[in-house]
Order: structure tokens, then sequence, then C-alpha cells
């Protein structure tokens, strides 16, 4: 998978949540959870969108990794870049 | 509390007040002076009173007396702006360190306090500030320049808005908080404050109308006190959590005044949920105390038991839960991950403190609320045809009702005196909550006697939701209810009945969802939209959102014989 194409799957997903935001309006290194009032349940269903395009599974201990875009572009790229890519 | 019979034998409301200070020369009781002044003007003024987390990983400690200090600050600077006893001052912000003094600030002078949920929309928002005639307005810029200043020319009550994050004003009436807060003397003397004057404004929502704002006093302070003595069982030597935030009722009662009360430190962090920040919070802090949601619990019942093992909780000592039943799955989990059970309690916005709850002395029946608090007389009862109550005995199911007179009843719903009245019947205050008495005492939650949805531990009001996606040029009726889901409790789920010319797609469902959230905001807009033909309603054209659910949840839908279309 490219880059543009893993940012294409996030910001989908994101729309998907919040059809509202524009995320290539966003700055990919502040919090979007925050600046979009996402909260947990909304996030949760973001991260079944993602897992269902790229087969990662994002476990709960690293959801502070992936709140900005940025982090969630490059945690999903090593992820996806490692041996046992998709498992947990 | 060691012994509860013994305790509720011997209680009385009378005995309470005399442990409180009141203001010198008998000139009243005001929740600012039991909480801060007492403190600060004795041997505790150095203590640590609100230790605040930033999300940047900063943190920032605050006395008894840095607080008195900023409180009177804030109290002067509204003098200043001509607030006068009674007015309400609105709060529209996280959970960041001027809101203490900004709280207590407002008490002391003898206006009222009324929060508002940061992640409300524009609309809850309007909503809000003009039924409670908002004077002030104290927010962040962000906030100020996304949901407020579009809507000014609805708030001609408005008067200053005071930016807490701004070092300079930006007009002559949207102002510089901490500019303001530097030009304002330190000293102030609490007025004489009767106990039933207003202190505090709680909005919270309605089945059939708009959102209704529950009066509180001073005199609640009474229950703050001890609940955090019985319930919480708060110590001087105690840390304790609070999660939840000031836009909440359990974000004022028991994350601002009663761990002040007693004196203890409270923890405040301005982040949001995240599993590891939580663990690490309660490692480092040494958290004894934490009062916590059960949504929180489930998310963290969701990572894997391994997470938990890094983290050292000795300093725990006592956990409690509110803001939906607690499922007993929940409590185990509490006692076998975090070594400690979850203590389950029950309260709403309107009764301002706990009202029934499992408290440390006593065993734990995990699924049930726990029994009354000593001084709260609860009991089951059903409406009989004459409009009376009939009050029912154990095991028999009705709705929790309370006798009325408890210190922090609510007073009023503001400018509703007929929507106040009936919350009662004779001594009795409906709850609204339909729930069973064991034989031992024990009260167990069944649901809720009306259609106001519970997600995330925040209510919201179906009507409030249909009315915003209704002004959606597709829209032509809405019906929402609050579907089941393991997390949250129930999400906001809303069944629309497009208008002519408009057709049901993926696209438009999306649209809603969008044009709630801008409207509503993430806390109220619906999570969930469904197209239908139509929606059930009873012959007088009310939305039957009980089918609704019951459709939704593949039930049998009982009794229709009221419904639109059904034979007479």
């Amino acid at each position: 998978m490219t880059e543009q194409e893993l940012q294409a799957i996030i910001f989908a997903s994101l729309k998907k949540v919040a059809p509202e935001s524009i995320p290539e309006d966003l700055d990919p290194d502040e919090n979007f959870r925050e600046e979009l009032d996402i909260d947990s349940y909304t996030f949760l269903q973001m991260l079944v969108h993602i897992g269902e395009q790229t087969g990662v599974e994002v476990p709960e201990i690293d959801y502070g990794r992936v709140s900005t875009l940025s982090g969630m572009q490059g945690y999903l790229t090593a992820r996806l870049s490692s041996p046992d890519s998709g498992k947990l | 509390m060691l012994d509860y019979s013994e305790v509720c034998t011997t209680f009385s409301w009378e005995a309470v007040r005399a442990s409180l200070q009141g203001l010198p020369n008998n000139s009243g009781l005001n929740i600012a002076h039991e909480a801060i002044e007492r403190h600060a003007n004795g041997p505790l003024r150095d203590r640590v009173a609100i230790r605040w987390l930033g999300k940047k990983d900063t943190s920032l400690e605050l006395t008894y007396g840095e607080l008195q200090a900023g409180s009177n600050r804030f109290a002067n600077l509204l003098k200043q702006l001509g607030v006068n006893k009674g007015e309400r001052v609105f709060w529209l912000a996280g959970r960041i360190p001027i809101l203490y003094s900004v709280f207590f600030g407002i008490l002391k002078t003898g206006a009222v306090f009324c929060p508002l949920f940061s992640a409300f929309g524009p609309e809850p928002i309007a909503q809000r500030l003009e039924r409670g005639n908002a004077k002030i307005l104290v927010t962040t810029e962000r906030q100020y320049r996304k949901k407020i200043e579009p809507l000014l020319s609805r708030l001609p009550e408005l008067e200053s808005i005071l930016l807490v994050d701004r070092e300079e004003k930006l007009n002559e009436w949207v102002l510089s908080l901490p500019q303001l807060m530097a030009d304002s003397s330190s000293e102030f003397t609490i007025p004489p404050t009767d106990p039933e004057d207003k202190a505090i404004l709680h909005f919270t929502s309605g089945t059939t109308g708009m959102p209704k704002g529950a009066v509180h006093v001073h005199n609640a302070v009474l229950t703050h006190w001890i609940t955090g003595r019985y319930v919480l069982d708060l110590h001087p030597e105690d840390v304790f959590w609070c999660t939840a935030d000031p836009g909440w009722v359990t974000g004022t009662s028991y994350g601002i005044i009663t761990p002040l009360l007693h004196g203890v430190t409270s923890i405040v962090d301005e982040a949001e949920f995240e599993i590891q920040r939580w663990y690490q919070i309660l490692e480092q802090h040494k958290v004894t105390v934490w009062y916590t949601a059960p949504t929180a619990i489930r998310m963290l019942m969701r990572a894997s038991a391994d997470v938990r093992e890094k983290y050292d909780l000795s300093a725990l000592r006592l956990i409690h839960s509110v803001g939906e039943p607690l499922n007993p799955e929940a409590i185990f989990w509490g006692q076998r991950v975090l070594g400690l059970p979850i203590h389950d309690n029950w309260w709403q916005t309107e009764t301002g403190g706990i009202m029934v709850a499992n408290y440390a002395a006593l065993e734990i029946r995990p699924g049930s609320m726990g029994k009354p608090l000593p001084g709260i007389e609860a009991a089951i009862a059903n409406r009989l045809p004459d409009g009376t109550l009939q009050l029912e005995g154990d095991e028999v199911e009705g709705e929790l009702v309370l006798r009325r007179g408890w210190p922090s009843m609510f007073r009023a719903y503001l400018h509703e005196q007929e929507r106040y009245n009936t919350c009662f019947v004779g001594d009795w205050y409906l709850t609204g909550d339909l729930a069973r008495r064991d034989t031992d005492g024990y009260f167990w939650f069944i649901g809720r006697a009306d259609d106001i949805i519970k997600t995330a531990g925040h209510m919201v009001g179906p009507f409030e939701v249909e009315s915003s996606l209704m002004e959606h040029a597709a829209v032509a009726e809405a019906g929402v209810i609050g579907k089941p889901e393991p997390t949250i409790g129930e999400l906001v789920k809303a069944f629309v009945v497009l208008k002519p010319g408009f057709s049901a797609s993926d696209e438009l469902k999306q649209e809603l969802i969008g044009f709630g959230r801008i409207r509503l905001g993430s806390a109220v807009a619906p999570k969930e939209i469904e197209f239908t033909d139509n929606l059930p309603k009873t012959r007088s054209g009310k939305i039957m959102r009980r089918l609704l659910k019951a459709r939704e949840l593949g039930l049998p839908i009982g009794d229709t014989s009221t419904l639109e279309g059904s034979a007479s």
C-alpha cells in the first residue's frame, strides 16, 4: 500500500464518522479527536473502518499513538511493514 | 461510616449542618466558604487543593490559599462587571485551572454558575444560554469563534464574554480574563448568603420539551459534605480523582465541591480517556479514592490484562462509579484486575448529590444501585388513576421516588414552575427511573420511565435531537431513540422520514450525521440514521418512541390501542 493510499483510507474513515470534517485541512500534528470532538465510541468506529481496509487492528494501548493524522499514518505504515502485519 | 444501620437511625441534617462552619457572624451558608475559605484561613492553607494535569504533560498545583485569592479576584471582577445576586454566569470550556477560581468566585458573589459541556454544538449552547438568561460567558477563544460568535444576535441578554486564553480584549465586550484577573483585588468578603440562595444551574434533558434548568441552592453543600463522608469515604490524607467533566453535575458536585469540602487533594486531568494515561495517573499520584463512570470502566476492560499489570495501584483503596447501572461483570472485573470491587451509586441532576449507593461498609450487591443515603427516604411507587401514588412493597417494580426536602434537592426548573410541579406528588419527588427494592433494602435499576436517552452517562433528550434534524431540508420527520450499545449504554439513533423529492442514500445518511454533529455537537448528535417511510404516532400526532425502540430491538410492540391508524 502506498503512502497516498493509506492516507486516503484514513481520510475516508474519518469522513465516515465525522462527515462534516475536511481531513485535508486538518493540521496533521494536531489531535484530531480533540479538534473534531471525536468521542471514544466514534473513534472506535473509525478504527474498525480502518481495520477493514488495512487489516490492522489497533489495540487500546496504542490509542495515544494514533490521535493525530501523522501519528496514525506512521503507526499504520510501521504495522503494515512488520512481518506479522495485521496481527496483534 | 462503619455501621450503615446505626448511622441511619441516629442521622439528622441538623447535625450535618453543625459540622459545617457557616459564614462568620451567623451570616448564612455559602458553598465557597465551606470548600475554600474554611481551609485557606486555617492549617490547610498551603495544602494542594487541585493538582491539575495538562494534556501536554504539564501540571499545576493550586493550594487552598491560592484558590482563595483566585476566587476573590474573580468575585471582584464580577462585581465590576455589574453582575448581581442570582444572575447567571456560564462556563463553556474544559477542565482547566482557572475553572476553580471562576466557580468559587461566582458562588462568593451570590451569582449562579451554569456549566456547558464543551462538546455541545451551537444549538444546545444557544438553547441553554437563552433559557438561562446568561449575563456573562466564560469560554475559550476557539469555542467563541467556532460556536458563540455566530449566535450573538440570539443572545441580547449576554453582556460580556471573558476569554480564558487571550492576553488582550477582542473588543469592548469580548474581554481577556487573565488581564481582568490581574487587575482585580485578591481581597473579598462573602456577603450574607441565605442557604436557600441559588448557587448552581444545571441543564438536563427533557423527554418532550427543550432542556430544563435545574436550580440548586447553597444548602446543597450539606449533601455534598455528607456523601463525601459516607459514600466516597474521604479523609484528609486522601488523593481523590473524579473523572467527570464539569459540564455535567457529577463534575461540579464531586469534581469540584465535595473533595475540597473535605480538604483533600483533588486530581483534575485535562485530557480525555486514554488507557495508559489513566493507569499512570492512578499510580503516579497515588490516588486513594477514585470516582469514575461505567463507559470508562468498560473501555479499561477491553484492554488486555497485561496493560494493568505494568502499574502499581497499591495506593488505591476505594472505587466508585456513577452514570448508568454498572453490570456485575464490571464489578467482578474490578475485583479481579484492579484488586478492588467497584461501588456503584445512583443519583441525577435534580437530586444534586448521591442518593442511593453501595458503601464501603456494606456488602456490594453486584448490579444493584445500593441503599439510600442516611437521611434520604427512597421508595418504589406507582401512580394510581386518580393521580395519587401507591407506595409498593419489596420486589415490586415501580418508579423510584424520594421524600422531598433533602438539602440538595433542586428548587426549581428555571422559568418552568408547571414542569417542576409535575415532578412531585404530595411529599414525593418522582425520579422518572423505574426500579425495585429487594427484601434486604437494596434498590435495583430497571430503566427510564420516559424516552430520555442515556449515552456514555449523559442524558440526551430525543425532542432536542428531532427538532434539530427537522431543520435539514430533506427531513420531514424524525424519531429519536437510545439504541442499546455495550460500551456507552445507549447510542443516539434517529429514524428519519424524508420529504417528497428526496430519496434515501448513504450520501444523505452521511450528510445528516454531519449536520447533526455541526448543529448539536458530538455529545448529542445521532450516531446512527435509519430512513423509514413513516413513524408510529398516537392519534394526537405524538411520535411513539417506545414503539420505534421495540421495533429496533425486535421486541413485541405491546399496547398499540392509541396508535394512529389502529382500529378504535
